[in-house]
C-alpha cells in the first residue's frame, strides 16, 4: 500500500588504482539458523583496477549485474535540466554500429534486460541475462556505455516522449506537489530543477550536450558496480574490464555547495479541479554519514515509516479514515537530505490532515518516541533486512547503494549493531533535530471554499475509535 | 515444488528457494469482485480490508503488529476471481503466520466503530486510484463496455454510490459464504521444505472447520457479441490523449489447446516492446505516435482481454492513429507473423519463466493467481513448454479469430474544456 521514496544518496568513491593486486575480501553473513546458505559477498578488484561487489550464487542460470555513477541530474548544466535524463534513456537506443532498431532487436534475441536512468546524484543501470548469454549481454552493455550514437531520430523520439510525459505532469496532483515542494525547497539551487527536466528546457538540450555529459560523467573513478547470480569471481573480473575498461579515468564532476531545504514553515497552495487533494510536507533531514543517522532513522520509522503501525499511519488513516496512504521517509543526497512525506484526501478534509501531520511531527520533535515505539522500530528494522536479500535485483542493488554509502563490504555485519546502540536519549534528541525545525508543505487540489464539489460522502471527521488496528489495503485491481 | 490437500480441502502448494532465509506466505481465497451481488460493487475489497481488523484470539491489530515485531512485510490485495492475503517474513516465523491467517479464516471480529473509518479508506483509496485518474476512469468505463452480462464489467474497487453504501454485515455475510478452508489455496515459497510446511499446515489451518459448502462458479456469460462499442472519456486533465481498445479473449482456463500460448505470442509480436510491429510501425516508422502497444491478460475464470493503444505525436489526431492499428492487426490476420518474430517472441516468454525464479513472490503470484482461475499446478508449470510448441500458424489463426472488431470496445481519452464536463 505505501510507496516510499527511494533513499538516494551521494558519494565519491576512492579511486580505484590500476594495477593493484587483486585482492578479495570475503564476508559472510550469518543472516539466521535456516537452511538458506548465508550470502557471501566477495569484494572484487579486475586487473584493469576496477572494483566491484559480487555475490556468486548457482541456484538459478541468471547473473544480474548493478551499477551506478557519481552524476545525475545535478550535474546538469545551468537552463539544461533533463540532460542526464534524456542521455540516460538514449543509451540503449543505438550504439557502436547498431541503429536504436538494431540495438533493440539484438537486445530481445538473447532476451537481455537492460534498463539504465538518471537519479538526482546518479545514472544508475541494471543488467540482467540468462548466464548462457553472458557474453553478448555484455557486450551489449559495454556498447551502450561507452559508444551510444545519439542519432537525431532516436534523440528526437525520446525528447518527444519526455516531453509528453512533462505534459502529463501538468494536470497531475501528485506530480505539481512534488515539483513545487522540491522547486520551493531548492530555489536556484540544483536539486530544485527536476532530473527529468522542464517543458523549456529540455527543448533546448542538443546532442553535443548528450554527448558532452556522457563523456564527463560516464568514468571509472566514480563508478560502483555489484554483480549477483551464476558467474564466477575470475569471469566477474574479465566481465568488468570488458565492460567498463574503455571508460575514460576520470569524470569531471561539478562540485555542489551542501544546501539545506528553503521555505520551511510555508504552506503552498496549488488550485486544480480533482477530487482528491494531494499533501506533500517535509523539510531537513540527516546525512548518512552522520553519527546521529540510525537514531534519525528510527525515529522517522516511527513517525510514518512502513508498517501499518506508524504513528502517521494510525492517526490519519486508522483513526480518522482520512487517506489510503500516507507515510514519509529520510531520504539522502550528496549535498543535502531531507525529511519527505506524501498523503491524499477530500478536499473538506485537507486541511484537517495538514494539521494532524503538524500536530504528529510537533509531538515527537517535543516528546520523542515512547521506550515501546523505540524497541518495536529497533526489532522492525533489524528482522526486514532479510527481507531485501531474497531476490538478485535487490541484492545487487543494495550493494551498489553501500558502496554509494561508502559503508564498506562488512557494513551488513556491522547494521544490527548500530541500531541496537541508539538510546531513547538519542532517540529523543535526534527526533528534536530531525523534526524540529519546521517543515514546508505542498498541498494541491480544490480551494476548500468549493469543496462541497467533491465526490465523496461530506460527512464530518469520524469519531475515534477505541483501539485501532492499522488495516492495508490494496488492490490488486488488475 | 509439491502440491496437496489437508483433510478440510485447503490447497497447499510449496515452492522451495533456499537462497535467502525468507518466507513467502500467501492465502488465496476463490471468492472476488465477481462473486459479489449485483448492487454490492466493492463489497469484496471493502472485506479484504476489514479481514485486518482483528478476531476474538487477536484483537484488534495483533496480528499486524506481530508481523512488525519480526520485521515482516505484510498486504492484500483484490481482484475479479480471488482475494489475496500475504506476510513476507524470516523463514523461522512461517507456522506463527500459518496461525494467524487460520485464526482470521472463520473467527474475524467487525464492529461499527472500526468499520466506518475503514469504508471511508477505501473510498479514498478509490478516489487516489480511479477518481484522481482519467485514464483509469476510461478504463474502468470501457470494461463496462466490454462486458455486456458477465460481472466483470463491474470495477473490483466498485462503483463510488455503491461503496458509499457498503455495510459490514453484507461484508460479513459474504466472509460467512466464502471464507472457509475448502475454499482456499495457500502458497508459500521460499526457505521451506514440503515437510515442515506439510506439518505446520495441519496443526494451523487443518484445524479450521469447514463452514460453508462451494458450490461450481457460475456466473452469467456474454451473449453473441454483435456490435462493435466506442466509449469517449473527456477531461479537462487529459494533456495528452491515446485510444485503448478491449477484445473479448478466452482466458488460460477457458482457451482451447496452444491457443493462450498463441495469444501470449501475438501479443508479444504486436506490442511488447520497441521491438514489437505496432511500435516499430506508429512509432519508429510512421512517426504517428509516441507509444503503441498490446498486451493479453490471460488470468480469469471466464474470460481473458485482449488489448491495443497508442499514444499520438502532437498534431496526429485519435483517428489516425487507431487507422494505423488496424492496418498493423490486418497485416497478422492477413498475413501471420514471420519465423523469426516467432522465434524471438518464444525467446523472451521463456526467459520470463527463468527472470522469475529470481523471485520468490513472483512465483508465489503466479501459481496462486493460476489455481484460483481454474488452473493445475501442472499447467502452470508446463506454460513455456506449451509456448515453444506454438506454431505461426496457430498466431494467425488467433489473430484471426479473437482479433474481431465485433466483440471490442475502443476507449478514447480526450482533453474537454473547463465546464464541458458532467463530473470530475
Amino acid at each position: 500500500m505505501i510507496a516510499l521514496g527511494r533513499a538516494v544518496s551521494l558519494v565519491v568513491r576512492k579511486h580505484a588504482m590500476a594495477g593493484l593486486a587483486p585482492c578479495a575480501v570475503a564476508v559472510t553473513l550469518a543472516l539466521s539458523a535456516g537452511p538458506a546458505a548465508a550470502t557471501k559477498i566477495e569484494r572484487i578488484v579486475s586487473s584493469g583496477g576496477i572494483e566491484a561487489w559480487l555475490v556468486h550464487e548457482t541456484a538459478v542460470p541468471l547473473i544480474t549485474v548493478n551499477f551506478a555513477f557519481a552524476g545525475g541530474g545535478a550535474q546538469d548544466a545551468a537552463g539544461k535540466a533533463g540532460t542526464a535524463n534524456l542521455m540516460a534513456s538514449l543509451l540503449d537506443e543505438g550504439a557502436g554500429d547498431l541503429n536504436a532498431d538494431a540495438f533493440q532487436e539484438r537486445l530481445d534475441r538473447k532476451a537481455v534486460q537492460m534498463n539504465i536512468r538518471a537519479g538526482r546524484d546518479h545514472i544508475r543501470g541494471t543488467l540482467q541475462t540468462l548466464s548462457e548469454n553472458r557474453d553478448e549481454a555484455f557486450d551489449d552493455l559495454r556498447l551502450a556505455l561507452t559508444q551510444p550514437r545519439f542519432d537525431p531520430a532516436a534523440v528526437e523520439l525520446n525528447r518527444a516522449q519526455i516531453l509528453s510525459g512533462l505534459r502529463r505532469q501538468i494536470k497531475s496532483p501528485t506530480d505539481l506537489a512534488a515539483l513545487r515542494w522540491w522547486s520551493t525547497a531548492y530555489a536556484g539551487r540544483a536539486y530544485g530543477e527536476p532530473v527529468g527536466g522542464t517543458l523549456k528546457s529540455v527543448q533546448k538540450i542538443t546532442i553535443d550536450d548528450l554527448k558532452t555529459y556522457q563523456h564527463r560523467v560516464l568514468a571509472r573513478d566514480h563508478l560502483a558496480v555489484a554483480i549477483v547470480g551464476d558467474i564466477d569471481a575470475a569471469a566477474a573480473k574479465a566481465m568488468l574490464d570488458r565492460v567498463f575498461g574503455a571508460l575514460p579515468a576520470k569524470a569531471q564532476l561539478v562540485a555542489h555547495q551542501n544546501v539545506p531545504p528553503q521555505g520551511l514553515g510555508q504552506r503552498i497552495n496549488i488550485n486544480l479541479d480533482v477530487p482528491q487533494t494531494v499533501i506533500d510536507f517535509g523539510g531537513a533531514g540527516i546525512a548518512r554519514n552522520d553519527p546521529d543517522f540510525f537514531a534519525a532513522y528510527i525515529v522517522n520509522h516511527i513517525l510514518g515509516g512502513g508498517t501499518f503501525s506508524s504513528r502517521l499511519t494510525s492517526e490519519i488513516r486508522v483513526k480518522r479514515g482520512l487517506a489510503y496512504s500516507v507515510y514519509d521517509a529520510l531520504l539522502w543526497y550528496d549535498d543535502t537530505a531531507v525529511f519527505f512525506g506524501s498523503t491524499a484526501t477530500r478536499a473538506d478534509s485537507a486541511d484537517e490532515t495538514v494539521e494532524l501531520i503538524h500536530k504528529d511531527v510537533r509531538k515527537l520533535a517535543e516528546d520523542g518516541p515512547t521506550a515501546d515505539e523505540l524497541a518495536a522500530a529497533k526489532a522492525y528494522l533489524n528482522s526486514s533486512f532479510v527481507l531485501n536479500l531474497d531476490t538478485s535485483a535487490k541484492v545487487a542493488s543494495l550493494l551498489v547503494q553501500f558502496q554509494l554509502d561508502h559503508l564498506g563490504v562488512d557494513y551488513i555485519n556491522r547494521r544490527k549493531q548500530k541500531i541496537a546502540a541508539v538510546t531513547l536519549d538519542d532517540a529523543k534528541r535526534v527526533a528534536k533535530r530531525l523534526f524540529g525545525g519546521g517543515m514546508l508543505v505542498t498541498v494541491v487540489g480544490r480551494p476548500a471554499a468549493l469543496a462541497s464539489a467533491s465526490d465523496g460522502p461530506g460527512t464530518a471527521a469520524a469519531r475515534v475509535p477505541p483501539l485501532l488496528p492499522a488495516a492495508i489495503g490494496g488492490g490488486d485491481l488488475h | 515444488m509439491s502440491d496437496f490437500k489437508l483433510n478440510n480441502g485447503l490447497e497447499i502448494v510449496v515452492i522451495p528457494d533456499h537462497r535467502a532465509p525468507v518466507v513467502t506466505h500467501m492465502v488465496w481465497y476463490k471468492v472476488g469482485a465477481a462473486d459479489e451481488t449485483p448492487g454490492k460493487s466493492g463489497l469484496a475489497h471493502y472485506l479484504e480490508h476489514l479481514m485486518f481488523k482483528g478476531t476474538t484470539k487477536n484483537p484488534g491489530n495483533t496480528f499486524s503488529q506481530a508481523v512488525a515485531a519480526i520485521g515482516g512485510e505484510e498486504n492484500a490485495f483484490t481482484a475479479s476471481d480471488y482475494t489475496g492475503f500475504f506476510e513476507r517474513v524470516p523463514r523461522e516465523h512461517l507456522k506463527e503466520m500459518m496461525a494467524f491467517e487460520a485464526d482470521r479464516m472463520t473467527n474475524l471480529v467487525v464492529t461499527d466503530a472500526v468499520a466506518r473509518p475503514e469504508l471511508k479508506v477505501v473510498l479514498e483509496e478509490l478516489n487516489m486510484r480511479v477518481a484522481n485518474n482519467p485514464g483509469a476512469r476510461l478504463d474502468e468505463q470501457m470494461d463496462a463496455a466490454l462486458y455486456l452480462n458477465h460481472p466483470y464489467h463491474r470495477p473490483v474497487i466498485g462503483w463510488h454510490h455503491e461503496v458509499e453504501k457498503l455495510t459490514y454485515n453484507d461484508a460479513l455475510a459474504f466472509y460467512r459464504r466464502f471464507y472457509t478452508p475448502n475454499n482456499v489455496v495457500v502458497v508459500v515459497a521460499g526457505d521451506v521444505t514440503p515437510d515442515e510446511v506439510k506439518s505446520d499446515a495441519e496443526a494451523t489451518y487443518g484445524k479450521v472447520p469447514v463452514r460453508a459448502e462451494i458450490g461450481p462458479r457460475v456466473r452469467p456469460t456474454e451473449p453473441v457479441q454483435d456490435a462493435p462499442r466506442t466509449v469517449t472519456l473527456a477531461d479537462p486533465r487529459v494533456e495528452e490523449p491515446s485510444v485503448e481498445r478491449y477484445y473479448l479473449a478466452p482466458s488460460a482456463a477457458t482457451a482451447k489447446p496452444g491457443e493462450e500460448e498463441a495469444l501470449d505470442v501475438l501479443a508479444t509480436v504486436l506490442g511488447k516492446d520497441a521491438n514489437s510491429r505496432l511500435y516499430k510501425t506508429l512509432v519508429m516508422d510512421k512517426g504517428l505516435a509516441l507509444s503503441a502497444g498490446a498486451f493479453y491478460s490471460d488470468s480469469a475464470l471466464d474470460y481473458g482481454k485482449f488489448g491495443v493503444y497508442a499514444s499520438p505525436k502532437p498534431g496526429v489526431t485519435l483517428h489516425t492513429v487507431e487507422a494505423g492499428i488496424d492496418a498493423v492487426l490486418d497485416a497478422v490476420i492477413q498475413h501471420g507473423i514471420t519465423a523469426d518474430e516467432l522465434d524471438r517472441a518464444k525467446t523472451g516468454l521463456i526467459a520470463d519463466a527463468v527472470y522469475a525464479q529470481d523471485n520468490q513472490a513472483t512465483l508465489a503470484r503466479w501459481y496462486g493467481a493460476g489455481l484460483t482461475t481454474g488452473q493445475t499446478v501442472a499447467e502452470v508449470s508446463g506454460w513455456p513448454d506449451r509456448v515453444r510448441a506454438v506454431t505461426a500458424a496457430q498466431v494467425q489463426e488467433a489473430a484471426r479469430q479473437w482479433l474481431d472488431i465485433r466483440r471490442s470496445v475502443t476507449g478514447y481519452l480526450v482533453k474537454s474544456l473547463h465546464g464541458e464536463e458532467s463530473r470530475s
